[in-house]
């Protein structure tokens, strides 16, 4: 069990990791414009997360490539969407914050900060009415915790009894501004621990995000009703391609890139004797060649046509369900 | 029927026959709801559809874009258009964007009703008309309803639509009885010509249609002016093609609003006639309009400051005879 989870967790953090990468240089290249946020160091929250949760319908913020690709979104798509291709997942239309396939319970995507949250919250009001057991996962940063929207969905979570998972990564910073000097509470998940169960995890760690999120799944779906986990992580980015993150000092950033969440997974595969380095060469191999596919891909893809302007705005057609 | 009456009619008939349908907003539920158009369906439904919501505006409007999301039909109230001002995040990013931006993967079958508009007395905070902040936004569908016909048919058109609607009411129509038919294909598209006339075409909507149609029947009597009253029922899209053909047959445009002048609906709708009938008018568009000021509390200043039947007649009959007619 161990060893093929960590097989998978370290193809999908690897991708990507990998992902990015190609990504800042296709941005710099031009060939991704707009605001472009990385996670690069947050992989192990998101894999552990998305993988953890399993199926369930997913709300994230506007930094979630690797949360897509974790919940097996085609990285074609993903990158032909970052180029604004008529191929990509939301036709180009979307770009890198809007990401949506509802095929896949995956809701975005979403650039406005904290937004989301009551979006989770209702998602899973109409789940539960309907009568399915399936709970909400909804990802948002520790800047989205100051924001009004959160305290209302917590609220609308408890009062309501909905099986949200509300997951916090916590990577100290909103944009520039430390969480110490946003947050009155610096530990998130007393914000959220009268109104429910409430626990921190080392965002860092796979294993330990992907095992709190399990544990949490099976509450919030058997009881009906919320949960939160504040992860703690880091981006090792700017915040944006447009930060540079200057505002951190070189001694904080080496010390946290000691904790890399890939060699940390690693570190512990071997030791465990769950992966050996014949097998990290081919995953390695393999994230190289998808990598460089949907670069391809994105690159040979048509830009939308001229029509595009005008389609997807309204459906038009109403399912007129009512006689 | 009443107004309100006819709100509730669409709701109970949508919630009985789809049970998709839910209903969410503040007092909504056990209490019947402000203006008492949720009356009796919490009753009937039970609290799982029919959902009291905390005093979070924002979310609100989110939780029903979630619920929408998942296949529900949600129809959110807003207490007043006023406290919509806490949830434009997700009217104007949210609800009216997110189909778009996911290339047309996700639809959102979801009306946000509301009232608006100027009462008695309620001062500047509970007293105001919005529309054109909806209005502005590609992407949602706004109707406004200005009597029980278009409340009725109106409302449950919105919930059919898989199109997220913004549905507009009047604060001063709830109370208000109105004659009330079953009108087959009912289209909230096409704008109705309430009153059909030869020398001035008047555009209006919502509780303003009544106070121009007063005005238009001074005009009648009193000066033999013919009005042709046309009522939008649909703020976006708006039906040009009614106002160009009155217009083509007038060769005159009033606009009537109860909210500022400035800005507002009439200053859309006079600049597309002049845009595209510039050549069949005989006289420059005029906008009716209130005044550029908060609502103020007393009632002598409160009527001051938006239009009155009084004031539409004159302001029409001395722009018309200033203008040749
Ligand atoms: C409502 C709103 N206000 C401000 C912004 C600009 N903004 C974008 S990301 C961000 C920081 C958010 O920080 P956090 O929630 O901690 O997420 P992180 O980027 O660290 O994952 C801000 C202020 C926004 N997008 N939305």
């Amino acid at each position: 069990m161990s060893q093929t989870l960590a097989e998978k967790f370290y193809y999908l953090m690897k991708l990507g990791r990998e992902f990015e990468i190609r990504c800042k240089e296709e941005y710099l290249k031009g060939n991704i414009s707009g605001f472009l946020h990385l996670a690069i160091g947050e992989e192990a929250v998101h894999v552990g997360a998305v993988v953890g949760f399993g199926k369930g319908d997913l709300f994230c913020p506007y930094r979630e490539h690797v949360l897509a690709l974790a919940r097996g979104i085609d990285p074609k798509l993903i990158m032909a969407e970052l180029f604004g291709k008529a191929t990509g997942v939301s036709k180009g239309k979307g770009g890198s914050m809007h990401l949506y396939e509802p095929k896949m319970d995956f809701y975005g995507g979403n650039a406005i900060v904290a937004a989301h949250l009551p979006h989770a919250v209702g998602a899973a009001y109409a789940r539960k009415l309907m009568g399915e057991k399936a709970g909400v996962l909804c990802i948002f940063g520790d800047g989205a915790t100051n924001n009004g929207t959160f305290f209302e969905a917590i609220n609308m979570a408890n009062l309501w009894e909905v099986p949200v998972l509300f997951l916090c990564e916590n990577n100290y910073y909103a944009i520039g501004t430390h969480v110490s000097r946003s947050s009155a509470l610096k530990d998130i998940y007393l914000k959220a621990r009268d109104y429910m169960p409430a626990e921190v995890v080392d965002g860092m760690d796979v294993f330990a995000v992907y095992e709190a999120v399990v544990r949490a799944k099976q509450y919030i779906e058997e009881y009906g009703k919320p949960y939160f986990i504040e992860a703690h992580t880091y981006r090792f980015e700017g915040h944006s391609m447009a930060d540079k993150g200057d505002y951190r000092s070189p001694r904080e950033l080496e010390m946290f890139r000691k904790r890399d969440p890939i060699d940390l997974l690693l570190k512990k595969a071997y030791k465990e004797g769950w992966l050996t380095e014949e097998q990290v060469r081919l995953i390695d191999q393999k994230v190289e060649a998808v990598v460089e596919g949907a670069v391809e891909f994105a690159l040979s893809s048509p830009e939308p046509s001229e029509e595009e302007l005008y389609t997807d705005l309204y459906c038009g057609v109403c399912s007129d369900v009512i006689p | 029927m009443l107004y309100r009456d006819a709100l509730n009619l669409a709701l109970d008939y949508a919630m009985e026959h789809d049970p998709r349908v839910v209903v969410l907003g503040e007092d909504v539920g056990f209490y019947g709801g402000n203006y008492k158009v949720t009356d009796g369906l919490y009753v009937k439904y039970g609290p799982k559809r029919v959902i009291d919501t905390p005093i979070a505006e924002n979310s609100i409007v989110g939780t029903a874009i979630g619920m929408a999301l998942m296949g529900l039909r949600p129809v959110a109230e807003i207490m007043t258009v006023n406290f919509a001002m806490l949830a434009m995040d997700q009217f104007v990013n949210q609800m009216a964007k997110l189909r778009y931006m996911s290339g047309g993967k996700l639809f959102l079958p979801l009306v946000v009703r509301m009232p608006q508009g100027v009462a008695k007395q309620l001062a500047s905070q509970h007293s105001q008309s919005l529309e054109h902040f909806f209005a502005s936004v590609p992407g949602l569908y706004v109707f406004c309803a200005s009597d029980s016909i278009s409340a009725y048919h109106g409302l449950l058109h919105a919930i059919r639509m898989d199109d997220p609607v913004v549905f507009l009411e009047h604060v001063l129509l709830y109370g208000m009885d109105f004659p009330f038919e079953y009108v087959k294909n009912f289209d909230p598209f096409k704008a109705r010509i309430l009153k059909e006339g030869k020398d001035i075409t008047v555009v209006s909507y919502l509780k303003m249609v009544h106070d121009t149609l007063k005005a238009c029947e001074w005009l009648e009597e009193r000066d033999g002016i013919s009005c042709e009253v046309i009522d939008l029922i649909s703020l976006r899209p708006i039906d040009f093609e009614t106002i160009y053909e009155s217009v083509r047959k007038t060769h005159r445009l009033v606009v009537v609003y109860e909210a500022p002048k400035t800005l507002g609906l009439g200053a859309e709708l006079s600049a597309r006639v002049c845009e595209e009938l510039f050549y069949y008018l005989d006289a420059p568009p005029l906008r009716i309009a209130g005044e550029e000021v908060p609502i103020p509390y007393n009632r002598k200043l409160e009527l001051m400051a938006i239009p009155t039947p009084e004031k539409i007649y004159e302001r029409i009959l001395s722009w018309s005879k200033s203008h040749g007619l």
